[in-house]
């Protein structure tokens, strides 16, 4: 019998693959859209992480400037003095810049695939049966969400828009708390914070969901918890992020 | 039966070749029985076009029974219509209410170009077929029936996969037109069974990479699973996942490469 023939890939046997160099491991798991799903997961797992801890952290600034502070200061000499003061710190806060870029130049090269393999749009209104909101809007509310990172850091950590930046408080430790009070008490400020956070919710609540399914962790021992993981998740990090400046304007946090 | 006679507004997608530009036109048609199926009216507006000294509507179809695959379209923006776990020859008439307006678009993606009005090529599907090769068999005389033990619920989740006709619905309903459900119901079909297992990671791996030349790549929207004529649920999805990662991590000796 005659060997079946593509036109593209040669003959097609039992053992069809394509003998091409190799690229080094990991290079060729990223070279596939599938791969780089893996990416999009395994960095967003890290950066779930991060959100929640920071929010954790920032629940401190109920109990007052002097807690808050001192746990400021406590992440500054974490690991002190197997390493030295803040390096830790850094080392972590690089990590995290890794993620973020991994997951970003994954999603930028997934998102230009994606239009390449649609190029001709549907011309009739698309009915939509099971794509939620947060599914469709993952680029819009990633991009705001990036947008929210740059003007946190600005304000926060380097103090470029916020004049409290640099203040020690009574201890002599830097003073986040007032840091934190003289950011949120800007009205427009307080309100991008709220909606950054929905959104990052909103991202969260298909992302953490999304993680599930990108990674091949599919059985139905637990997939219908799937569903609810991500959503408690979204909404631990939202209610507590959004409560903050809600709690600065309110006058329960500054005075 | 007094509304069991439907009038209908049609807007279809008209497209003299791949490379010509296409667009809407708009028909009426008549005293539609209830009881005829989508691609019946369309038959019944052909007849009355060539009547008419006009071109046909060319579209795909060919069984007419929901198990070949062959038939497309994007009705009122769903892929096969407004209807779960059918293909457009599935769906009649009596879905729609009379004075309706319905909008018949192609599958859309680069990987199926417009051959002509609403009939698109999904050879593309082959491609994907090919490079996953066939399963090794021993030859010579048949075998005893059951020879090869296989669990009940693997043989039934094999059967689920296996269901897949290659319509294309799931790559025209994806937002991002990947093809992610049709290559994980294929590589979930064979993978789950034991006949399968010998080239189950080569496969994987020969079908993924063939995959990503031609199609987007799945966001997990679930499109494609709401799509589906046989819905196939996304579960093949992270199978195909799973596989995909331990043929990149698992020892190539142990893959017999």
């Amino acid at each position: 019998m005659a060997q079946a023939v593509s036109s593209q890939r040669g003959p097609v046997t039992g053992t069809a693959m394509r003998s091409h160099k190799r690229r080094p491991f990991l290079l060729d798991l990223y070279s596939t859209a599938v791969g780089k799903k893996y990416v999009m997961a395994i960095t967003g797992i890290a950066m779930m992480g991060f959100v929640l801890f920071h929010m954790i952290g920032n629940l401190k600034m109920y109990l007052g400037a002097a807690d808050l502070n001192h746990y400021a200061k406590f992440l500054e000499e974490l690991l002190y003095p197997i390493a030295p003061h803040g390096v830790t710190l850094w080392i972590l806060r690089a990590g995290l810049i890794t993620m973020l870029l991994l997951h970003l130049h994954a999603a930028y090269s997934l998102t230009v695939l994606n239009r390449r393999a649609r190029p001709v749009k549907y011309q009739s209104a698309r009915d939509y049966q099971i794509a939620t909101f947060a599914s469709r809007t993952m680029r819009w509310s990633g991009i705001i969400a990036l947008a929210f990172i740059t003007w946190h850091l600005l304000d926060l950590t380097f103090g470029v828009v916020n004049d409290h930046v640099g203040t020690k408080d009574a201890e002599g430790l830097k003073d986040v708390y007032g840091n934190v009070v003289f950011s949120l008490q800007r009205v427009p400020v307080a309100i991008f914070y709220v909606v950054a956070n929905v959104l990052l919710g909103i991202h969260l609540f298909h992302g953490a969901w999304s993680i599930f399914q990108s990674l091949g962790w599919n059985n139905p021992r637990f997939n219908k918890w799937r569903r609810a993981f991500a959503t408690g998740f979204a909404a631990i990090v939202v209610i507590g992020n959004v409560s903050f400046p809600i709690a600065v304007l309110a006058g329960v946090v500054g005075n | 039966m007094s509304n069991s006679i439907k009038n209908l507004t049609l807007k279809i997608w008209r497209q003299l070749g791949p490379t010509v530009k296409g667009t809407f036109e708009t028909y009426n048609v008549e005293e539609i029985s209830d009881e005829a199926s989508f691609l019946e009216m369309l038959d019944y507006l052909n007849e009355r076009l060539i009547s008419e000294g006009k071109t046909a509507i060319v579209f795909d179809h060919d069984c007419r029974e929901g198990i070949c695959g062959t038939c497309s379209l994007m009705i009122n923006g769903q892929a096969h219509g407004p209807q779960r776990g059918g293909a457009t020859c599935q769906l009649h008439m009596r879905t729609f209410s009379d004075g309706d307006n319905i909008v018949i678009e192609p599958f859309r993606a680069e990987a199926f170009p417009i051959i002509r009005d609403l009939m698109v090529d999904r050879s593309k599907f082959d491609r994907i077929i090919e490079s996953g090769g066939f399963i090794t068999a021993p030859t010579g005389g048949a075998p005893d029936a059951n020879l090869i033990a296989i669990p009940k619920p693997v043989s039934d989740s094999a059967m689920d996969s296996a269901q897949c006709i290659g319509c294309g619905a799931c790559v025209a309903a994806c937002p991002n037109g990947a093809a992610n459900l049709f290559t994980g119901a294929k590589v979930a079909h064979l993978n789950r069974l034991p006949q399968g297992q010998p080239e189950r990671f080569k496969r994987v791996e020969a079908m993924v990479e063939t995959m990503d030349e031609y199609f987007g790549s799945c966001t997990n929207h679930g499109e494609c699973e709401g799509a589906c004529p046989k819905e196939i649920s996304v579960d093949v999805i992270a199978l195909l996942n799973k596989d995909y990662r331990k043929a990149k991590f698992a020892s190539r000796k142990d893959l017999a490469r």
